[in-house]
């Protein structure tokens, strides 16, 4: 019995974690118009899917808005990174604090104060608002990512390439950038994925010229479940389970 | 005559208001094979940062074949470095990273291949070149450090403390590569080390540093038999200390008692006169242990005895307490020759080998002897 027990349980917590993903992959299969019934296999709701264009581009919206926000606040949080790992200055201590502020607070919180910043500063709702704000949001993130790798990092290589001849540019081109890409690579996609999926603070920050993808499904729901959502939900599970694996897979080769 | 190649003056340099080296003076030869010796925290590492060009000197100037680099930057400076933890590029080939400072000079495709190859092969590393880092063993890797160094043929190669991480065997290995090594490029060697046995078997000449000042500088028999100080004596090699009371001082001998003894020595370099102490220092090696029943020596018992393969080594108990360490050679005629615990001994040693220091002030002694063994 004592056996068995632990492996009932673990079992019975993983049915609950994936049977409902589990589901919305059948389903998204399924040719029944109603979402209760199985009626046979089908692509239509993928077709409908690609059929629906605003759809399709709030997935570009949103596929774009990640990309530049990942991009932007990896830059940004790699040279912070750097900052805190190599200088001494005034107010390193509440500068790094201050990340994990923005990490730990409520996303309301981030959302109601960001949309108050928009609009006393005057910047429009729409793409550079959903920018400004999702780069707030991924920056924590890649920072500690980078300064994880930075912590490991080997000292005496920098100072080797010096006298090797290179100046500090050549340096950072060739030997620090190159040793910490796996970490950078890591809070890319971190921040890409948290900028895809991010609801709470996009709901507040966005404007009717830039629809994104979970807005646009989540006024889809509230009219009612359409098989077409459960066609874009596995497409998007499809995405994000190869790049979880792609990162996986750059972090073990670096590794050795 | 070799010409002064690296030349330090006044050098200072503190961190946080800690003096780390006190206007030091030092001129390095063109060609020779020099040692920084000391214990942890003597300096010596900052000595060679300063040289890189990691650090700058709060004082002084550094001089290279007669240039001023005191605040020339690592990269405008002809020397290079071997890091004590090798410091290789984690994501590089062998290949790469020897051919590293030579892309960094943009020479042309082929000299860099050629000299890589080069310089491989003398490391005996030309199978390896494809390899990463990571997949080479300690022993390689400090080869490839070395051959990543010489690439350049630096007029100065600077070795930090390059063998402490490797195993006993393959250090030995390494000493003799790297004797090896000097001899065939020619260049000058600045190699830093707190284990005085490297420092003695490999270089031309020693510095002994001891709170970033030099204690002695001189070839490592200089430093072994006539050390300049109570702190060189101990730090590099067993010493034995005796009181030593200057009984009669002429001009050029003197009378000394050492411990009931006397014996007639060359007068000292420093200033004797009759009836002060000096310190007389003895190797255990020159020391005679003797039959009880000896006219000559002084009495004391064996109170430790270790077997070290090639040579006896005892603790001895005088009887006003002092203790002596002796080392004794197997010979032919008793190859079988031991101690027992206890055994009554008379001590001796070989005349003249005496070396005399005048009497210091004793609180550097725990503290030299301390570093000493840890290090």
């Amino acid at each position: 019995m004592s056996r068995w027990l632990p492996k009932t349980y673990l079992t019975l917590v993983y049915i609950l974690l994936y049977l409902p993903i589990l589901v919305l992959v059948v389903f998204s299969f399924n040719s029944s118009r109603t979402g209760y019934r199985w009626g046979g296999l089908s692509l239509e709701w993928y077709q409908s899917l690609f059929n629906n264009h605003a759809m399709v581009q709030a997935m570009w919206n949103s596929l774009w808005l990640a990309l530049v926000a990942a991009t932007v606040s990896t830059i940004i949080g790699a040279l912070t990174a750097l900052a805190l790992h190599r200088y001494r200055f005034r107010g390193k201590r509440m500068l790094r604090g201050m990340l994990f502020v923005v990490m730990m607070s409520p996303e309301i919180v981030l959302a109601i104060s960001l949309l108050a910043l928009f609009l006393l500063v005057g910047i429009q709702l729409g793409f550079i608002s959903l920018l400004l704000a999702h780069v707030t949001f991924c920056l924590p993130f890649v920072v500690i990512t980078v300064m994880a790798r930075l912590s490991g990092f080997d000292e005496s290589l920098p100072e080797a390439a010096r006298d090797l001849g290179a100046n500090d540019f050549t340096m950072t081109r060739t030997v620090l950038i190159p040793v910490i890409m796996p970490a950078l690579l890591a809070g890319w996609l971190l921040g890409f994925t948290l900028s895809l999926d991010d609801v709470v603070v996009s709901t507040f920050v966005s404007g009717p010229s830039y629809e994104i993808l979970p807005l646009r499904i989540y006024s889809m729901v509230r009219v009612g479940l359409k098989p077409e959502v459960n066609a874009l939900g596995t497409l998007l599970l499809v995405f994000s389970l190869t790049m979880l694996m792609l990162s996986q897979w750059i972090l073990t080769r670096s590794k050795r | 005559m070799k010409e002064t190649l690296l030349s330090l003056k006044n050098v200072s340099k503190a961190f946080d208001g800690k003096t780390v080296l006190d206007s030091l003076d030092l001129n390095i030869l063109d060609g020779e094979f020099i040692t920084l010796l000391g214990p942890s925290g003597c300096g010596k590492t900052t000595l060679l940062r300063l040289v890189a060009g990691f650090e700058q000197p709060d004082t002084g100037s550094v001089t290279l074949s007669g240039h001023d680099i005191t605040h020339a930057v690592p990269e405008h400076r002809p020397l290079n470095t071997v890091f004590q933890n090798y410091a290789l590029f984690p994501h590089m080939s062998v290949y790469d990273n020897v051919a590293y400072g030579l892309k960094m000079e943009r020479r042309p495709k082929d000299e860099i291949r050629q000299r890589v190859d080069d310089v491989l092969a003398m490391v005996q590393l030309q199978n390896f070149a494809r390899r990463k880092p990571h997949q080479l063993s300690g022993g390689q890797q400090q080869r490839v450090a070395i051959a990543r160094a010489v690439v350049k043929r630096p007029q100065l190669l600077l070795l930090d403390e390059p063998l402490s991480a490797l195993d006993y065997k393959l250090r030995r290995t390494m000493q003799v590569e790297l004797k090896r090594l000097q001899r065939e490029l020619g260049i000058t060697f600045v190699f830093v080390t707190h284990d005085q046995e490297e420092a003695l078997s490999m270089s031309d000449r020693v510095v002994v540093l001891k709170d970033g000042a030099v204690q002695q500088l001189g070839t490592p028999r200089e430093i072994y038999e006539r050390p300049a100080n109570l702190f060189t004596a101990r730090f590099v090699g067993e010493t034995n200390l005796f009181p030593g009371y200057l009984a009669s001082v002429g001009d050029e001998a003197i009378t000394v008692d050492i411990l009931g003894l006397r014996r007639t020595l060359q007068k000292p370099a420093f200033d004797v006169r009759k009836g002060e102490q000096v310190s007389v220092l003895l190797r255990p090696e020159d020391i005679r242990v003797l039959a009880p029943e000896d006219e000559q020596g002084l009495a004391g018992k064996i109170v430790e005895r270790n077997y070290k393969g090639s040579t006896l080594d005892s603790v001895i108990h005088l009887e006003d307490g002092t203790e002596v360490l002796a080392s004794e050679f197997f010979d032919e005629d008793d190859p079988t020759f031991d101690y027992k615990l206890g055994e009554l001994v008379r001590v001796s040693w070989v005349d003249g080998w005496e070396w005399l220091l005048p009497v210091e002030l004793e609180p550097v002694n725990e503290e030299a002897e301390g570093l000493a063994t840890d290090a």
